[in-house]
């Protein structure tokens, strides 16, 4: 068991790019930890030069007791997932998860095999172990009837098979994962998704996964690392991260569909705030006003899933129009309702507010209003206030 | 049915092509096995060549080879043996050393890298009859003159063609592969050893034929530096057996000793055909 303390990690190539900046993050021992965020944030970065495939520009990079910024790959006791399954091609499925272990063997000189019986003795129990993990890891990854096969006759799931296995046998420290169901098909990625998450179970290891899929990482996390620029924006576990985003980055990044945010102003007077924007006008709730430290821009966040939409003066909550100094837990803002997508069990509204915002609400698709104009309901107990 | 007529044509042209190479191996099998009087004429023109010689003289092969050289039998046997040891040293050599080369090249990088890859490509510019005295008075002064060395040696510093060959093959290779093998605790010989040298079997192959074609019928090289009748390859034998016996009245005898030199060349084309285009088409194109 063991635990990856990243402090003040940064990488900066030359030319001055800075993909990572000083990124802090401890990994507690058994933890499973999820970097996400889009292409280009430094995730990748980070996580590579944990592997020791990157070096480090700057800060420290610890596993278990050990600064590691100086060790090579191959002492760090870790074992990596590629994007691209990294099999080797010219060799089966049982040399592939094998190869590892073989390098590590400490009875291989040949000569010495044969001249000592002893040597050979310890050589041939070294090759027994070998095959008995292998053995191990396929039948606990079901790719036992593979082990014959080379890489090239196995399919996007079975190699992803192989690459977990790979890993597995060598039974490391930390496990890192570079978004390694990025090329399987949407099915099967939920699939493997879930026998990733079993098998941290089953291991207890550490793992340090990265992906830029905010459901993948929601699901498998212990804890989301969201990162942009190279910097890390929120820290926190899925839960926190979807209902306490820490800024209006994350609260657009996690969730599907995405956040909607309208842009206005925020007027304080004493305990209250009033927000003031094209698409309407209303006092604040005492949490949100609390939320807003000063007067100014502020953008207002609701989730898809906390609106309700109603044909248009339909609804009877407080109009967005409303009187000054009744704070509602809900407000009706005016819309037209252009399009409705059928998800199946649920529908996506999609919606256009009286400033040009474009909007999602997400409904159960026994709700299904006319097109054209509709009141919207913002729930503002969910909503969010974010200064940029 | 255009389609059609169009495949026939290439298969008539191929056949013809292929009958005009052959044509030569097939003129030198005939007079091998034909009778001194009627070799003699085929060469000269003066009779009509056979399909197949209706009394083929099967004894003119062990008859030319064992005239090979002044010593019965022995001339011939230490030139075969000379020209195995040093075409087998040779290829095992460029293969490996042109390889590690590339993998360097492709794989490490180090100050300089770009500079060093063009002035070895710059290196194959040169004919080698530029670099053949220096390098002569080099070897003389090392005293390795008449001893396989100069033949065999060089080829452990790698051949710039095959360098850019290997070069581009790994570059292909991708990154994540080195990736995992240095994960796996792998170092740069063994990365090369174990990951990229088996991938690089296309290459391998071909490099392997051309170096052995070449060293194989090398016979500047071996003039140059081998004066001993004992250390002479076949390249060199064959010339003075030509010199010997190369009057039309013996013209059988040469043609034997050319076709038992040039069977392991045409043994080995056939042999690595496939690896050979499989590669060609490797080298050139994303695999």
């Amino acid at each position: 068991m063991t635990k990856v303390t990243l402090q003040r990690l940064s990488k900066v190539y030359p030319g001055g790019v800075r993909a990572v900046d000083a990124v802090d993050l401890e990994v507690e021992s058994g933890e499973f930890v999820v970097l996400v965020g889009p292409s280009g944030c430094g995730k990748s970065t980070t996580l590579r030069m944990v592997a020791g495939l990157e070096e480090i520009s700057g800060g420290t990079l610890t596993i278990g007791d050990r600064v590691v910024n100086e060790v090579p790959a191959r002492d760090r006791d870790i074992a990596m997932v590629f994007q691209s399954y990294a099999l080797y091609p010219h060799l089966t499925v049982s040399e592939n998860l094998a190869f590892g272990l073989e390098r590590r063997r400490t009875h291989r000189s040949l000569l010495r095999r044969l001249l000592s019986r002893d040597y050979r003795g310890a050589a041939q129990r070294e090759a027994e172990e070998v095959r008995a993990k292998v053995q191990r890891a396929a039948a606990t990854l079901g790719i036992e009837p593979l082990l014959r096969r080379k890489p090239g006759a196995l399919s996007g799931g079975q190699r992803q098979r192989v690459a977990v296995g790979r890993a597995l046998v060598r039974e490391p420290k930390v496990f890192l994962f570079d978004e390694p169901l990025s090329n399987l098909d949407a099915k099967l990625r939920v699939e493997m998704r879930a026998e990733i998450k079993e098998l941290h179970r089953k291991t207890g290891a550490t793992m340090l996964y990265v992906t830029h899929d905010q459901e993948e990482a929601m699901t498998l996390g212990d804890r989301l690392v969201v990162m942009r620029d190279g910097v890390v924006q929120q820290c926190a576990s899925p839960r926190e991260v979807y209902a306490r985003p820490a800024n209006r980055f994350v609260a657009e990044f996690v969730g599907t569909p995405a956040m909607n945010f309208i842009t206005g102003r925020v007027e304080l007077s004493g305990a209250d705030a009033r927000f003031d924007s094209p698409a309407g006008s209303f006092d604040l709730p005492p949490e949100l006003a609390r939320a807003a430290q000063a007067s100014g821009p502020w953008h207002l966040g609701v989730r898809p899933d906390t609106l309700r939409v109603a044909p248009a003066g339909g609804a009877s909550d407080e109009r967005a129009a409303g009187a000054p100094g009744q704070a509602s837990a809900s407000v009706t803002l005016d819309a037209e309702l252009r399009l409705v997508e059928d998800l199946g069990d649920r529908v996506d509204l999609r919606l256009v507010l009286r400033d040009g915002s474009r909007w999602i609400a997400r409904r159960p698709s026994s709700e299904r209003p006319a097109l054209g104009a509709v009141s919207v309901v913002l729930d503002l107990g969910a909503a969010h206030l974010f200064k940029d | 049915m255009q389609r059609k007529a169009k495949q026939r044509f290439a298969l008539a042209l191929l056949i013809v092509g292929a009958a005009l190479m052959l044509f030569p191996l097939w003129w030198m099998l005939v007079v091998s096995l034909e009778t001194p009087a009627r070799a003699g004429a085929a060469t000269a023109g003066a009779g009509l060549m056979q399909l197949w010689p209706s009394d083929p003289q099967w004894h003119n092969y062990p008859d030319a080879l064992a005239e090979v050289g002044t010593r019965r039998w022995d001339g011939f046997l230490d030139a075969l043996a000379n020209s195995i040891v040093i075409t087998t040293l040779v290829v095992i050599a460029t293969v490996l050393s042109s390889s590690l080369v590339a993998y360097a090249l492709s794989r490490i990088d180090f100050r300089g890298r770009g500079v060093l890859f063009a002035v070895m490509l710059g290196t194959m510019m040169l004919p080698p009859q530029v670099t053949m005295i220096p390098l002569f008075l080099l070897f003389r002064s090392l005293g390795w003159v008449d001893s396989i060395l100069p033949l065999i040696v060089p080829a452990f510093f790698g051949n710039a063609f095959f360098i850019f060959m290997y070069r581009q093959f790994m570059a292909q290779v991708p990154e994540a592969l080195v990736e995992a093998a240095r994960l796996d605790g792998c170092g740069h010989l063994e990365i090369w050893r174990r990951v990229m040298l088996p991938l690089c079997r296309p290459v391998s192959a071909i490099t392997a034929v051309f170096t052995f074609i070449f060293v194989w019928n090398d016979f500047l090289g071996p003039l140059i530096y081998l004066h001993s009748e004992e250390k002479a390859t076949l390249a060199i034998a064959l010339n003075s057996f030509r010199n010997q016996y190369g009057g039309l009245e013996d013209v059988q005898y040469l043609m034997a000793v050319s076709l038992v030199t040039m069977l392991p060349c045409i043994l080995l084309f056939f042999g690595a055909q496939r690896a050979f285009v499989e590669g060609l088409g490797k080298g050139a194109v994303k695999g």
